[in-house]
Parts: C-alpha cells; sequence; structure tokens
C-alpha cells in the first residue's frame, strides 16, 4: 500500500517537473486555463450575488393596497372585510400613515428630508399577502383589488423581482453555454500539450515499451499532468475571480451608499470552489486522456 | 527456451529476412548467431521479444507462443528478457543510474531494492564510478556496458544481444563478450548475434548461421557442442 502509494507520488512529482522545466509555456498554459474558466466562473458568481440579493428584497410576493388620502376610518373597516372575505388572499397587514412614514425614516436614512416635511405625505395601506405566487394570477388578483372602493393605487411589490428572475433564468443558460465551450476549449488545450509531449518523450516511451512497460504504465504520468495542469488552471480561475470581486468591491461599495444600502458582492462558495476545482482537474484528466488514447498506440518499437 | 519451428518472415514490400527457420536453444545454453549484414539476425532477435511478428511458424519463447501474443501480454513477455540493442536505445535525458532504474520503476520494484540492484548491476559492467554522468558524456564502449546494465538488473532468464561489440576494438569487445559470459555461467540463456570473427573464434559456443534468411547447417570456424 505504502509502495503503491510512493510509486504514484514519484510519477505525479514527475508530472509537476515536467509542468515546471519549462517554466514559461507551463504558466502560460495555466494562464489560459485560468482565464478560460474565470469567464464563466465569474459571471456565475455574479448572477449568485444578484440571485441571492432578489431573494432576501423579494421574498414573498406581496400587494400594496394605497388608499385614497382623504379615507375615513369607516370605509378603512369596510375594505378589511372585503379583503378578508377574498378567497385568494392568505392575509392582510393595515400600515396606518403614521407608522408608515416612521418606517420610512428609519429604514431609508433620509430622516431629515422627512423632518422637514409640513404634512405626512403617505396615505394609509394595506400589505395584501396573497395566496398564489404565481405571476399571472397575481397579476388578475392586483387589477382586482385596485378596483375596490376607497383604493388610489394596488401595486404588485414584486413584480420587478420577477422581470429579474426571467433574465437570470436567461443569465444562467448563457453561462452554461459559455462553460460548455470553454470547456471544451480546455480540454483541446491539454489534448494539445499532451500530443507534444508525447511527441518529444517518443524514444522514451519506445524504450518503455521495449522493456516491458505497461500501457498503463506509460499513460499514467501523462494522465497525472493533465489532471496536474486542469487543478493550478482552476486554482488561477479561482484567484482571477476573487480578485477581480475585490476589484469591484470597493467602486460598488461607493454606488451602494449612495442607495443607502450595504451591498457588497460575496466570493465563491467553499462549494463552488471545490467544484470549480475538481471540475478542471477532471476537464484536464480526460484531455490527456483523450490524447494519450489517441496518440499512443501509434508508437510501436521497430 | 527458445525454439522455431518452420519461421518465415516477410517485410511490407515483399523482402523476405527468414526463410523457413527451425531451432531450439535449450535453458542456460549461450549462442552465437551469426551472418553478413541483412542475413535476418535482428530480425530473428525482433521475433524472440514479439517486436515484429512472423508470418508463418511458430516462435516459442519459455514454451509460450510469443507469435500470436496479445498486445497486453507482451511487457509481461518482455520483462522476462533483458535486450542488449545495437543501437543501445539508452535516455540521454537522465543519468546513467536512472537509465538502469527504468526496468525496475516499470515492474514496480521497491525503491531501497532497486537501488541495490541498480548498483549492483553497474558495479558488474565497470560503471559504478560513472552513476551521476549522463550517457552523452560515455564513450561508445561504456555506452555498451550501460545497454546490459539496463538489460540484466532485472535478473532476466534469457539474454539478447544485437551486435553487441559492433564497433569496438578488438580489445573491449573481449571484455563485453567476457561480461555477457559471466551471465552464462549463472544460469542465463544467451542469444548474442555478431559478425565479429574474433568473437566467433572463441571456442566451445553453438553458432547459428544465417545467410540470406536461411539458417546454414554447418558453420564455419566454430565448434558445435
Amino acid at each position: 500500500m505504502m509502495h503503491t502509494l510512493t510509486l504514484h507520488l514519484g510519477i505525479l512529482r514527475a508530472a509537476l517537473r515536467h509542468i515546471f522545466a519549462s517554466p514559461l509555456a507551463g504558466a502560460l498554459n495555466i494562464a489560459v486555463i485560468g482565464i478560460a474558466l474565470s469567464l464563466p466562473a465569474g459571471m456565475y458568481t455574479l448572477l449568485q450575488n444578484v440571485q441571492s440579493t432578489v431573494d432576501k428584497i423579494s421574498g414573498t410576493p406581496q400587494i400594496s393596497l394605497f388608499m385614497e388620502m382623504n379615507v375615513r376610518t369607516g370605509d378603512v373597516d369596510v375594505l378589511r372585510k372585503q379583503l378578508d372575505q377574498n378567497l385568494a388572499i392568505a392575509g392582510i397587514e393595515f400600515v396606518p400613515r403614521d407608522r408608515a412614514l416612521e418606517q420610512l425614516k428609519h429604514s431609508t436614512g433620509l430622516a431629515d428630508v422627512i423632518a422637514g416635511l409640513e404634512k405626512n405625505p403617505l396615505p394609509d395601506a394595506f400589505i395584501v399577502h396573497p395566496k398564489s405566487g404565481e405571476a399571472r394570477e397575481l397579476e388578475a388578483l392586483r387589477a382586482e383589488l385596485a378596483k375596490l372602493p376607497g383604493v388610489e393605487q394596488a401595486q404588485l411589490d414584486s413584480a420587478w423581482a420577477y422581470k429579474l428572475e426571467a433574465l437570470l433564468k436567461f443569465g444562467r443558460v448563457a453561462v452554461l453555454i459559455l462553460a460548455g465551450l470553454l470547456s471544451i476549449a480546455l480540454v483541446a488545450i491539454t489534448f494539445n500539450t499532451i500530443r507534444l509531449q508525447i511527441i518529444t518523450q517518443r524514444e522514451e516511451i519506445e524504450v518503455a515499451k521495449l522493456i516491458g512497460a505497461t500501457d498503463s504504465f506509460i499513460r499514467r504520468p501523462f494522465l497525472y499532468f493533465g489532471a496536474t495542469q486542469g487543478l493550478l488552471g482552476g486554482i488561477a480561475a479561482y484567484l482571477i475571480v476573487t480578485a477581480g470581486l475585490l476589484l469591484l468591491n470597493s467602486p460598488l461599495a461607493a454606488l451602494a451608499q449612495l442607495y443607502a444600502s450595504d451591498f457588497t458582492l460575496r466570493p465563491l462558495s467553499p462549494g463552488d470552489s471545490t467544484t470549480l476545482l475538481l471540475f478542471s482537474m477532471y476537464l484536464g484528466w480526460m484531455g490527456a486522456w483523450l490524447s494519450v488514447a489517441r496518440h499512443l498506440s501509434r508508437i510501436e518499437p521497430r | 527456451m527458445i525454439s522455431f519451428n518452420q519461421v518465415n518472415k516477410r517485410y511490407p514490400g515483399g523482402y523476405q529476412a527468414l526463410k523457413n527457420v527451425s531451432f531450439n536453444i535449450a535453458e542456460g545454453e549461450m549462442v552465437f548467431l551469426t551472418g553478413h549484414s541483412g542475413a535476418g539476425k535482428s530480425t530473428l532477435l525482433k521475433l524472440v521479444a514479439a517486436i515484429e511478428r512472423p508470418n508463418s511458424g511458430s516462435v516459442l519463447v519459455n514454451n509460450q507462443n510469443v507469435g500470436v501474443l496479445k498486445g497486453r501480454a507482451l511487457p509481461y513477455l518482455r520483462r522476462n528478457l533483458g535486450i542488449i540493442f545495437q543501437d543501445h536505445k539508452l535516455l540521454f535525458d537522465r543519468s546513467v543510474f536512472d537509465n538502469v532504474m527504468l526496468p525496475l520503476q516499470i515492474c514496480g520494484f521497491d525503491h531501497r531494492e532497486s537501488v541495490k540492484r541498480v548498483r549492483a548491476a553497474l558495479d558488474k559492467v565497470g560503471l559504478l564510478d560513472r552513476e551521476k554522468s549522463h550517457p552523452i558524456a560515455l564513450s561508445g564502449g561504456e555506452q555498451q556496458r550501460l545497454c546490459i546494465a539496463r538489460a540484466i538488473v532485472n535478473r532476466p532468464a534469457i539474454l539478447l544481444a544485437d551486435e553487441p561489440t559492433g564497433n569496438l576494438d578488438a580489445d573491449y569487445a573481449r571484455k563485453i563478450i567476457a561480461i555477457l559470459k559471466s551471465f552464462h555461467q549463472v544460469g542465463a540463456t544467451l542469444l548474442i548475434s555478431t559478425h565479429d570473427s574474433n568473437v566467433l573464434s572463441d571456442t566451445g559456443v553453438r553458432v547459428l548461421a544465417l545467410q540470406h534468411g536461411e539458417l546454414q547447417p554447418a558453420p564455419t570456424g566454430a565448434v558445435p557442442t
């Protein structure tokens, strides 16, 4: 067991030596793989960030019913009863105009502006929690509620979130396509690197075959090389994405402050990072395997 | 140990390298294979190592028909053979020591045991003090000895040598043959191709003579055993 491990470690060391035997070529290969992978990985990270922000803000969809400014308490009670009887509604919440103003003061940092107002510009409002989350039903309910007496305006709060969700779906598909194409490119890069290696080590392969090396013995260093190069490329991609996010974060923080938010881009999660590394390692391995399968059988000693 | 039965070998293009060759080499026997250049000596050795396949007839090595051996089984046949190549086939990107180490690495030998064996093999051919050199720094004769060390480090039962004394002066050639003979003395089966008359004058060694691909019944200048 220990003995087998030592043998494999020896092959791995040789693979690393091969990569760094020509440091520039090795580094360029790793950089190409890293850049190729960082594009989809970076886009994915941005999408994840937008997604989690959307999730946080939108939560479950709700409809805001703004009352007319001159509405009386009795009218509010009538409306409340009507809403309670509506089967499409799961629950309601009444927000009196005074409380709405208080909330606005606390949540947005516009306290100075609000303090300067002569009178409360906000109407009484109901927040309606619909039973359904489906976009079309929500829109139908909103239209129905807008016609109720005393209602000035009915607003579907998360309409924008649905539109964004659709946009994100589009983005995810685009990332998948990009990732697929660049994966093929990565396999091709490794395929070619290994092909060149096989050509330069032709003599060694011939001699090894002549003195009894099995195909798997000859194949192994190339596979290890491909996997190692893929892994290093994955690490490069991770570093590129992380550095990119760090660079984006400081101008973004300035921007977010203008909107009184503390939004920052979060880096790749540990799970996603591991997936990235394993995936790039696998692609390297596959490129090497394809190349070896194609080129090694052609080398027969004479 | 090695047995040819009516072996024919024709290369693509129609050149007939071996015609109806039959012979037997017993276990532990040492045999010279001789003939003019192009007589088929190299082809015969390649058939033993399954580097080439016969067109007809059978080549038995250790009672195994190597002519029909599957590709996957080849490595295990070759691990039982020590081959000394005419062109040495040394690897110039590594040291003398690592060249001899290669067959043991291929067989997956334990590292410490391997180091001992490599040193023993280098000692046997007189290259122990050159283990850190690169083959490029060795003379032709030293390269030949290095090739021998690599062939024997695995302690194979059969040694094949293709013109081991080619391009060497008579004195050096005698040394090489003496080294090879020492393996014969410890029980290895040897098949050595040569057209060196000095080597062939060595008495008491059976000689197989090839002429235009055919085995000659009565070789000259040697005593059959």
